[in-house]
C-alpha cells in the first residue's frame, strides 16, 4: 500500500474545555488526491488537519498515513509523510536565518551538512526563493514567508502535503503565484481553506465540515453548484461560479461593453 | 510599542552575527564557552575597589571584535544599554562610602565612586563578552556546546526554548502596548486596572503562540534536539585558542600587570 494515502476512522475531538471540536469524521484520500477541506469559522477544519502529522490525538477514532496507524511509535515516521504547512508562516519560521530555517527539518531527520545544504537549496529554488536563504524570515514579506514555510516542509521530502489557508493573507498576485506552485506539486495536497474560488482551482474533491461533522464528500464542481448546502452549511459558491457583480449575471456582455 | 518592536529586531540581529565565516566564527563553540568562562570569572573575582587591573582585560573583546568583524558601534550601544543596570545597582555606593581613597590635588575621590566605576568597567566587559559569544556562535550553538561540556540536555533545551520566549513575548507586548496606546489618546488609558488585564492576556497569548511553535517545530521532526549546522570539533585550533587566553588571563588576574608597567615606566623617567 502507498504511503501517500490519508484515512481517518471515526475521529472524534473533545477539547478539554469540553468543546467537541470533530464528530464522527471518516474519509479516505488516495495517492495524488488533492483535497479541500471546508467549513465556517469554528467548523473544525484547523482541529482535523492537526490530527494528521498527530499534533492532535484523537479522543476517538484513528489515523492511517498508508500502512501505519498513526501512534506515538509512529509520530517520528508520519511527520516525515506528512508535511504541515500552517496558517501563519510566523509560527513556523523561528530560526535566525531562512536557510537555517529550511535547514531544521533535514537535520532534525539526521541528514549530514552538504545534504542538508543541498536539501535547502532545491527547497528554496523549487519555491522561487533561493535569493532569500541569508535573510532573517521576519524581514520578509507575507508572500515570501508563505513559500519559505513551504520550503521548510518540501525539504524533509514528505509525501503528503498538508496546508491550513495557504492563500490566507496574500495579496492577489501572491496568491496567482502560489496556486500555480501548488499545482505543480505531485503530492497528496490536502488543505483547509476559505478562497473557494483556489479551491476550484487546485482541488477536484471538496469535504464539508459543518459544527465538525461532515456533511458533504464528493467532486468539487458538484458540491459548489449545491447552493442549498452551501448555505446550510454557512458558505457561498466561489466569485468566479457567481454572476458579475453589476448586473448579477444576466447582462454580462452588455455591462461589460458599457463599462 | 515602536520601541519593543525596534528593540527585538535589534537584539534579532546580534544571533545573524553568528552566520559568518570568519577565524573567531570558526572556532568550536565549546572553546568560546570556557574561554569565555574563565574571562568571566577572571574579571568578577577581582575586589571591588580595583580598576587598573580590570583595564589589561579590554585586550579580549577588543581583540576578538577586531577578529570576527564585528560592528563595534552596535555592541557599544547594547553594552551601554546593560550597562545602566549596573548603574542602578550601584548609584548609592558614593553615598554611602565616602572614605577617601585617592586623592589628586586638592580633590578626593571616594571609595564609593571608585567601586561604582569599578562595577562598571566589571559589567562593561563582562556583558560584551557574553554578546561577542553569542554574536561569533549563534545561541543555539551555544546551549549545544553547554549540553556536550556536561550540561544536563533538558537544562540546555530550557535555555534555548526561554532565549525564543522571550522573543514571542517581545512581539506580543509590541502589538498590545501599541494598541493600547492607541486607545489612550495620549493619557492612561485605564491605568493600572487595563494593564494588569493587559498582562494577562500577554501571558495567556504568549503562551498559545508558543504552543503553536512548539507544534510546528515537532511538525518537523524535533525531538528535544537542536542541530547547530555549522559542523565543528575540539582539535589543536581550539586547544591553543583556549590554552593562550585561559593563561592571559589567569596571569593577568594572579599578577599585577598595570602596576608593574607603570613601576617600570616611571622608573625609567626617574
Amino acid at each position: 500500500m502507498s504511503h501517500h494515502i490519508v484515512e481517518a476512522k471515526n475521529l472524534q475531538h473533545v477539547y478539554p474545555d469540553g468543546t467537541v471540536a470533530i464528530k464522527d469524521v471518516s474519509f479516505c484520500i488516495t495517492h495524488g488526491e488533492s483535497v479541500a477541506i471546508i467549513g465556517a469559522n469554528g467548523a473544525g477544519k484547523s482541529t482535523l488537519l492537526q490530527h494528521l502529522n498527530g499534533c492532535l490525538i484523537a479522543t476517538s477514532g484513528q489515523i492511517r498515513i498508508g500502512d501505519t496507524p498513526l501512534s506515538k511509535g509512529t509520530l517520528p515516521d508520519i511527520r516525515r509523510t506528512v508535511g504541515m504547512v500552517f496558517q501563519y508562516p510566523d509560527d513556523q519560521l523561528f530560526m535566525p536565518t531562512v536557510f537555517e530555517d529550511v535547514a531544521f527539518g533535514p537535520l532534525n531527520l539526521g541528514l549530514s551538512g552538504d545534504e542538508v545544504d543541498q536539501r535547502v537549496v532545491e527547497a528554496l529554488e523549487r519555491v522561487g526563493a533561493g535569493h532569500l536563504r541569508t535573510k532573517p524570515p521576519y524581514n520578509l514579506s507575507g508572500g515570501e514567508k508563505k513559500r519559505v514555510a513551504i520550503a521548510t516542509v518540501l525539504a524533509m521530502a514528505p509525501d503528503i502535503l498538508v496546508m491550513d489557508e495557504p492563500t490566507s493573507g496574500l495579496d492577489p498576485f501572491a496568491r496567482r503565484q502560489l496556486i500555480s506552485l501548488l499545482r505543480e506539486f505531485q503530492h497528496t495536497k490536502i488543505f483547509t481553506s476559505h478562497d473557494l474560488d483556489m479551491v476550484l482551482d487546485l482541488c477536484q474533491r471538496t469535504i464539508i465540515l459543518h459544527e465538525g461533522v461532515i456533511m458533504a464528500d464528493g467532486p468539487t464542481d458538484e458540491i459548489f453548484q449545491n447552493e442549498e448546502l452551501l448555505a446550510a452549511c454557512r458558505l457561498e459558491k466561489p466569485f468566479s461560479m457567481q454572476g458579475c457583480p453589476v448586473c448579477n449575471g444576466k447582462t454580462n456582455t452588455k455591462c461589460h461593453d458599457a463599462g | 510599542m515602536a520601541s519593543i518592536s525596534a528593540a527585538v529586531i535589534d537584539l534579532k540581529r546580534l544571533e545573524l552575527l553568528a552566520d559568518s565565516d570568519s577565524p573567531v566564527h570558526v572556532i568550536d563553540a565549546r572553546a568560546k564557552v570556557l574561554v569565555t568562562f574563565v574571562f568571566i570569572v577572571a574579571v568578577v573575582s577581582h575586589n571591588s575597589y580595583e580598576l587598573a587591573r580590570l583595564l589589561p582585560f579590554f585586550i579580549f573583546p577588543t581583540v576578538m571584535i577586531a577578529l570576527a568583524g564585528l560592528p563595534m558601534l552596535y555592541l557599544a550601544r547594547k553594552i551601554a544599554l546593560i550597562s545602566t543596570f549596573a548603574l542602578m545597582v550601584g548609584i548609592f555606593n558614593p553615598v554611602f562610602d565616602r572614605t577617601i581613597l585617592y586623592q589628586i590635588g586638592q580633590w578626593g575621590i571616594s571609595g564609593g565612586w571608585i567601586s561604582l566605576l569599578s562595577l562598571l568597567i566589571r559589567s562593561m566587559l563582562t556583558v560584551g563578552a557574553a554578546f561577542i559569544l553569542v554574536g561569533t556562535t549563534g545561541f543555539t550553538a551555544v546551549c549545544q556546546a553547554l549540553e556536550r561540556l556536561g550540561m544536563p540536555q533538558l537544562f540546555a533545551i530550557q535555555l534555548l526554548f526561554l532565549h525564543r520566549y522571550i522573543f514571542v513575548l517581545a512581539d506580543e507586548t509590541g502589538r498590545s502596548s501599541r494598541a493600547r496606546e492607541l486607545r489612550s489618546c495620549g493619557r492612561k488609558g485605564l491605568g493600572v486596572a487595563s494593564f494588569g488585564s493587559l498582562v494577562g492576556h500577554l501571558l495567556l497569548r504568549t503562551w498559545q503562540k508558543a504552543e503553536r511553535i512548539h507544534i510546528a517545530m515537532l511538525a518537523r521532526g524535533f525531538v528535544g534536539r537542536f542541530h547547530a549546522h555549522r559542523q565543528s570539533s575540539f582539535g589543536k585550533a581550539e586547544l591553543y585558542f583556549l590554552l593562550g587566553w585561559s593563561s592571559l588571563f589567569i596571569v593577568l588576574r594572579t599578577f599585577d600587570v598595570t602596576g608593574t608597567l607603570g613601576t617600570l615606566i616611571t622608573g625609567i623617567f626617574k
